[in-house]
């Protein structure tokens, strides 16, 4: 699995909310049996028309917008489980998703990818939608050891959560089976006591 | 110490639990299907893993698989891959699959519980977010991402925190013409489309104890649109009667064995939950969606609530939906022309909605401008619709009975909702697309939808039921 550290980067703002699972990509692209290639079709009908050219006012054809972060509404997410979800905005180049709120599923899934969900609140949300709109260049910090992302141009920070197990996961670049596989032996005595 | 029904199950299943660490939890019965299997599989092949427990793995194609023609070769190439893909896997890793074809092919959460395969007190996970369903029984039972499916494979074990608990209690009696997807979505529009999330929902109360099996799964099915990852229900007398004698049930020594077991399954009567929610059934009318999350329904004679009434925050949000539905602040949908009925899905696709649905449009016939899709959540539960004589009524009444599968839920085979066409849908999300590109969803019953198939626009369908009565 990619493992996550430290980035400073740009951000893609896009402030909407409850962006769903068949938003993030459509249902109709779920027919790939490898995990590559999803992101060009990430957002797919929000960011293409029906004829496949570009919809300008869509923020991730804007070329005044790029970055490897990209900011949210609250309750991003939400919907299927399709792991695809987190694989497409991966694919597009993000190595972290920020929002006020993420649903369950969509956070475990972009968690087993080295993906990193980074929940803040209202309030810094907010912030950083302003910091952007002011200065679509405005960059972030975000500190996986220390759990703290930063607006780099205004010094404003919050600190985020996230499980240790998934944090020291991430920060190596290990993932949940390698964790389990070591458990054969409990596993099989379990089974046989039930 | 006393505890909750979620915690019952939970504890018995834990292999190990750790400080620090999330759970390893042992997991019963995993379930498969095209879509969201491949790319596991694959990783077991890189990791040069065979799958743990095969007999504890059931496989089916549902997602992509036509509605008509089964048996004919699927034309849509990349859905046909991905199926035939399926039944390389399964065939590879030694696990058993009902796929097109079989008699018990069919939508993975109609066939698990009707197989008998979902019991009290088992922990289910599935590739699919709906896998909430089996809840009904009184199981664990939630939706994984392929990650996970892998893991399963590997361990038959998952890595997972401890959900916290919430009662949502519902007392009293249902009006006439109000059904469990009423209940459902009345609940998801109180407390909105992420009010549930980090929780698993225990339902509760007398309104809910007096539902049938197959309502008690439209009830759980629902749970993840609101953010809840599992709902579940106290397996009882119901639950007994409705298991005893399928396919794969315990049967003989076992059966009591098992029954002593699920009678065991209970909330303690002290037992804390971290929250408890309480609602009225009395309240409830049948309901309808307007907006393109399932928290955005309301009461089918209600007006569409304005945007200036919503938060600040999420205004633009508000107003972006309604404009993506064509629909105004205040209106009422009454009496707004539909195009398309489709009935089916995981969470309304099971016998009894069908019988419901028959009943309702004897000896009426559909409106002219609409198209109605009747598709069954199995195999089985198209065979049962034509023993009974359903599939004769639906003929006269203009409604095509089509094959099993996922179809017009999510529009992965070729049964698409046209852009701009409004389809009155038994499935459980209105999200922008879901149907088909820039498809306008309604959320509603089977009860609701079959009224709007032979009016030919929304329609309240206790009006009509009082016309019969009357």
């Amino acid at each position: 699995m990619k493992k996550f550290t430290k980035l400073t980067s740009a951000v893609v703002p896009l402030n909407i909310e409850n962006i769903d699972t068949d938003q993030i990509i459509p249902a109709r692209f779920l027919k790939a049996t490898t995990r590559e290639g999803f992101g060009e079709n990430l957002f797919r009908d929000w960011r293409y028309n029906g004829d496949n050219t570009p919809k300008p006012e869509f923020v991730m054809n804007n070329p005044t917008y790029s970055g490897q972060v990209l900011v949210a509404g609250k309750n991003f997410g939400c919907g299927s489980s399709r792991e695809h979800a987190a694989w497409a905005i991966q694919d597009a180049g993000f190595d972290a998703v920020i929002s006020s709120f993420f649903a369950d599923i969509f956070k475990g899934n972009a968690l087993n990818n080295g993906l990193l969900p980074i929940q803040v609140s209202d309030d810094f949300l907010a912030q950083i939608f302003k910091a952007v709109e002011s200065n679509p260049k405005s960059a972030l910090e975000v500190d996986l050891e220390n759990q703290t992302v930063t607006i780099v141009e205004t010094g404003a920070h919050e600190s985020f959560e996230i499980n240790p197990y998934k944090k020291s996961c991430l920060i190596n670049g290990y993932d949940d089976i390698d964790f389990i596989l070591a458990q054969t032996k409990l596993i099989e005595e379990f089974e046989q006591a039930k | 110490m006393s505890k909750t029904l979620v915690e019952k199950i939970w504890d018995a299943h834990v292999v190990k639990s750790e400080e620090g660490f999330p759970d390893i939890l042992y997991i019963d019965t995993h379930l498969i299907h095209e879509v969201t299997s491949p790319q596991a599989f694959d990783g077991l092949r890189k990791r040069g893993l065979p799958v743990f427990r095969p007999k504890q793995t059931v496989a089916t194609a549902d997602h992509n698989v036509p509605t008509l023609n089964q048996l004919l070769p699927i034309k849509e190439e990349l859905s046909r891959y991905q199926v035939d893909m399926l039944t390389k896997n399964c065939a590879e890793f030694g696990i058993e699959l009902y796929g097109l074809g079989h008699p018990f092919q069919g939508i993975v959460h109609v066939i698990g519980p009707e197989l008998g395969i979902t019991l009290p007190g088992k922990t289910m996970v599935c590739g699919d977010s709906h896998t909430s369903t089996h809840g009904a029984f009184g199981a664990i039972a939630f939706g994984i991402g392929t990650s996970q499916v892998e893991q399963v494979f590997a361990t038959q074990c998952l890595l997972q925190s401890k959900p916290k608990t919430m009662k949502i209690e519902v007392n009293g009696e249902l009006g006439p013409g109000v059904g469990a997807k009423d209940i459902i979505l009345y609940i998801i529009a109180q407390i909105s489309a992420a009010g549930g999330t980090g929780y698993f929902i225990e339902y509760a109360g007398s309104a809910i104890e007096s539902l049938s099996m197959e309502a008690r799964m439209t009830i759980c099915n629902m749970s993840i649109e609101m953010g809840a990852r599992g709902g579940l229900i106290a397996p009882d007398q119901t639950t007994f009667d409705y298991i005893k004698g399928r396919e794969f049930a315990p049967a003989g020594e076992e059966w009591d064995k098992a029954l002593a077991y699920w009678k065991t399954l209970y909330s303690d009567a002290d037992a804390r939950f971290d929250s408890v929610l309480t609602f009225d059934a009395a309240d409830i009318a049948p309901m309808i969606t307007y907006g393109t999350n399932p928290g955005m329904g309301m009461g089918i004679q209600e007006h569409i609530p304005a945007t200036a009434a919503q938060p600040e925050t999420e205004k633009v949000s508000y107003k972006k939906a309604l404009d993506y539905m064509g629909f105004d602040d205040n209106a009422s949908l009454i009496g707004k022309p539909i195009d398309y009925v489709f009935i089916g899905s995981c969470t309304n696709s099971r016998i009894e909605d069908l019988r419901e649905v028959a009943d309702f449009v004897k000896g009426k016939h559909k409106a002219d401008n609409v198209t109605v899709w009747i598709v069954p959540g199995s195999k089985q539960v198209e065979q049962q619709a034509k023993n009974e004589g359903l599939d004769k009524i639906f003929e006269a009444a203009g409604f095509q009975l089509r094959e099993p599968g996922c179809s017009a839920c999510l529009g992965m085979n070729e049964d698409k909702i046209p852009a701009g066409k409004y389809c009155v849908s038994t499935s459980n999300r209105n999200f922008e697309g879901r149907q088909g590109q820039n498809a306008r969803t309604l959320l509603a019953s089977p009860l609701t939808a079959a009224a709007a198939a032979v009016t030919g626009k929304i329609t309240d369908v206790r009006e009509m039921l009082e016309k019969v009565e009357g």
